[in-house]
């Protein structure tokens, strides 16, 4: 095994470690390796099922079935825009048209840069200050065009 | 004395710049050398007030709002925290009509209190329902809550206490609460609101629940669309784990009730009862067939109680005021109070908690002031992304679960969406479709392949292709989505498709 797979190994064991017992410890588990490493390795796939007794078929059509679960890396940015009615209701779908033509990319893509990755989301609970738009775990509300392009031309700074 | 200042910490507030206004307002107030104490409220739900800033006087509470970062300054100058003259300047909190009209009794502490202090939820009769259910026998809490009339307040309006009897009437060595925190509809916040201004409400709600069934187990299942409420909620149950309120022999009792919060991974679906199910199973959430009803095989097979935040919340309510109080709230077989919420395209949108029986037409007039942009309403949807459109000739509907299901609606979650003329209802049921589209589990044809197929004859509809014989053959694709759907995903969206067919028939043929 590579360095890295043993680190990944490493990894992905304390993981499963810290949810032992748990009744239903798959989506936990999924989350925490997400959350430590932006996205679920392949190679861990088959390091869950051994440890977890599952199938590695089982994994990927748990994976597969919820939208938060990613295979591959995203962005350093991941921007979540609110597709839904009280959203729309407020102009989102020009916001949309606007957010993929400013970033050249659409739904479910990463910029060139590395920088963000755009993704689709069913309401943020923030119906009354619509349209909305969470920045990794920021949420902003009226965002309007001019916002946007604010809140990118920030990070762009950043980096 | 320091100075009280109230600066929500709500998901909303800070979305429109609530944290940067509590940072200017702590550093203003040290610049000047003023004694202040800002504490990070929950929000009341007026949100087109946010950020609200509140600071505690003797005769009450004055409320400024919405206040931007670049207000701050010219705040301190016209005298704030003290009673300054300026344009945001709201005067005492009790004084908002928007606020001062309403009858909170679920949401009664939202905003008022520091969201996380155990101190300040018992000081407004928190954890008093916990101590009366501890000396109460399990069918006497059960009986309790069928006393209110409570009626679960996820959407299907089942009678809570008659869950709960099945739950203690089923013998078996461990039960399951679930409290079902998905809040997947569009236009409603009422959960997420509670959750993040008054955490322990519903927390005490599930211990509760625990006592009158028999758990000892409880899980919350969070949308991961909420990383506010998932921090609001994880300090809220460790601090009730310290305090002795959560874990073994809860409050010097023999009695034990833990809770495990576990977050959703983005899918509408795990907000059925049974999909959620499946989904802490660590399952893909697919939606179980009923019977059996999870209050006999639920969680792992076993009976559990799956409620809504908003009916875990009216538990303690009703066990520490007494049912009598909680159901003279309502009217007919619609007790306690109706949580609204205005949304979309609205002047003044947020929480509004009524006695049952307003009509749309007052709250999205007299409370939402009609639209944010200033044009005419057009259409309202109701009841989530599965409630129909209303036109203008359904706007007065008295607002309970009876008289919206006359007139083919529901009540739901409580959402109300509200549209200017600006609105396409032939894009609005092109959306229905693609929504169902994307969030079908998948276990039936007619929902998986149907609601990609309407979407497809909704098109070729809006291209004036063959529309006459298209119109007939999405009216039979609604028929067989209606017939052949093993769950509300797919046996509902052809109501807010026909709906807006039926009532917008011009926006399908330009
Ligand atoms: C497609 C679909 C989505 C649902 N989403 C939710 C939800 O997000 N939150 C919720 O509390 N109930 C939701 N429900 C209702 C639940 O299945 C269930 O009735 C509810 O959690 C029971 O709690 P209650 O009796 O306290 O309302 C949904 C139902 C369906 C059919
Ligand atoms: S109607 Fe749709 S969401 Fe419901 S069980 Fe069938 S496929 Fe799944
Ligand atoms: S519909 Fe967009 S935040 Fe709720």
């Amino acid at each position: 095994m590579s360095s890295s797979a043993v680190a990944l190994k490493e990894i992905v064991e304390s993981v499963i470690e810290s949810h032992q017992g748990k009744i239903g410890a798959l989506l936990p588990v999924l989350h925490s390796i997400q959350d430590k490493l932006g996205h679920i390795p392949p190679e861990s796939i088959s390091m869950m099922a051994a440890a977890m007794s599952l199938s590695r078929a089982e994994i990927h059509g748990v994976m597969s079935f919820y939208h938060d679960f990613r295979g591959e890396p995203a962005g350093e940015n991941i921007l979540h825009l609110c597709r839904a009615e009280a959203c729309q209701a407020m102009g989102s779908r020009e916001l949309e048209h606007h957010a993929k033509e400013r970033l050249g990319i659409d739904y479910g893509e990463t910029t060139p840069d590395g920088l963000f990755t755009l993704e689709p989301v069913y309401c943020l609970g923030n119906c009354s200050c619509s349209p909305s738009l969470r920045v990794n775990d920021e949420l902003h509300a009226r965002v309007t065009a001019e916002k946007f392009d604010d809140l990118i031309a920030q990070m762009e700074a950043r980096d | 004395m320091a100075i009280r200042v109230f600066v929500p910490r709500d998901a909303t507030a800070c979305a429109l710049g609530a944290d940067a206004v509590a940072k200017l307002i702590r550093e203003g107030a040290a610049g000047r050398g003023l004694d202040v104490e800002v504490i990070r409220n929950g929000s009341r739900g007026a949100f087109w007030l946010e950020p609200m800033v509140e600071v505690e006087t003797d005769s009450g509470r004055l409320a400024f709002g919405p206040v931007g970062a670049a207000d701050v300054p010219g705040l301190f100058e016209a005298g704030f925290p003290g009673e300054a003259q300026h344009p945001l300047a709201l005067g005492l909190v009790d004084g908002i009509s928007w606020l001062a009209r309403q009858q909170r009794l679920t949401f009664v502490r939202a905003g008022l209190i520091d969201p996380v202090s155990l101190e300040d939820y018992q000081s407004l009769r928190g954890y008093v329902g916990l101590a009366r259910a501890l000396e109460m026998a399990p069918q006497a809490i059960v009986d309790e809550v069928k006393e209110s009339g409570l009626r679960g307040r996820g959407g299907a309006a089942f009678p809570t206490g008659i869950k709960w009897q099945t739950v203690l009437d089923t013998v078996a060595d461990q039960k399951y609460i679930v409290c079902n925190a998905d809040e997947g509809d569009s236009g409603t916040f009422a959960d997420r609101l509670l959750m993040e201004a008054d955490p322990y409400q519903m927390i005490e709600g599930m211990t509760i629940a625990g006592l009158a069934v028999g758990a000892t187990e409880g899980y919350i299942y969070l949308r991961s669309e909420y990383p506010h409420c998932r921090k609001v909620l994880s300090e809220a149950l460790s601090r009730a784990e310290q305090a002795g309120f959560l874990g073994t022999g809860i409050c010097g009792s023999n009695r034990d009730f833990s809770i495990d919060l576990r977050i959703g991974a983005g899918a509408y679906i795990c907000g059925e009862e049974t999909s959620l199910l499946d989904s802490l199973e660590g399952k893909r959430g697919l939606i179980r067939f009923k019977p059996p009803l999870p209050a006999i095989k639920g969680l792992m097979g076993l009976p559990t109680v799956v409620n809504n935040v908003l009916s875990l919340g009216a538990i303690s309510t009703i066990l520490a005021e007494g049912a009598a109080h909680y159901r003279d709230f309502g009217t007919g077989r619609s007790r306690g109070t109706l949580t609204v919420q205005l949304a979309g395209n609205i002047k003044r949108g947020g929480l509004v908690e009524l006695p049952f029986g307003a009509t749309l037409r007052e709250l999205v007039e007299d409370y939402g002031g009609g639209t944010a942009s200033g044009r005419p309403v057009r259409a309202i949807q109701v009841g989530g992304p599965l409630g129909t459109y209303l036109p203008q000739s359904q706007w007065d509907v008295a607002l309970d679960y009876e008289a919206l299901a006359e007139i083919g609606g529901m009540l739901g979650h409580g959402g109300i969406v509200v549209f200017d003329d600006s609105v396409d209802l032939a894009q609005q049921a092109r959306f229905a479709m693609e929504f169902c589209a994307v969030e079908s589990c998948g276990k039936c044809t007619p929902c998986r392949i149907g609601s990609v197929r309407g979407v497809e004859v909704i098109d070729r509809i809006v291209a004036n292709e063959e529309r006459a014989f298209n119109l007939e053959v999405l009216d039979d694709l609604c028929d067989t989505m209606v017939e052949g759907s093993l769950c509300a995903m797919g046996g509902l969206t052809p109501y807010p498709v026909r709906s807006a067919i039926k009532h917008f028939p011009e926006d399908f043929n330009r």
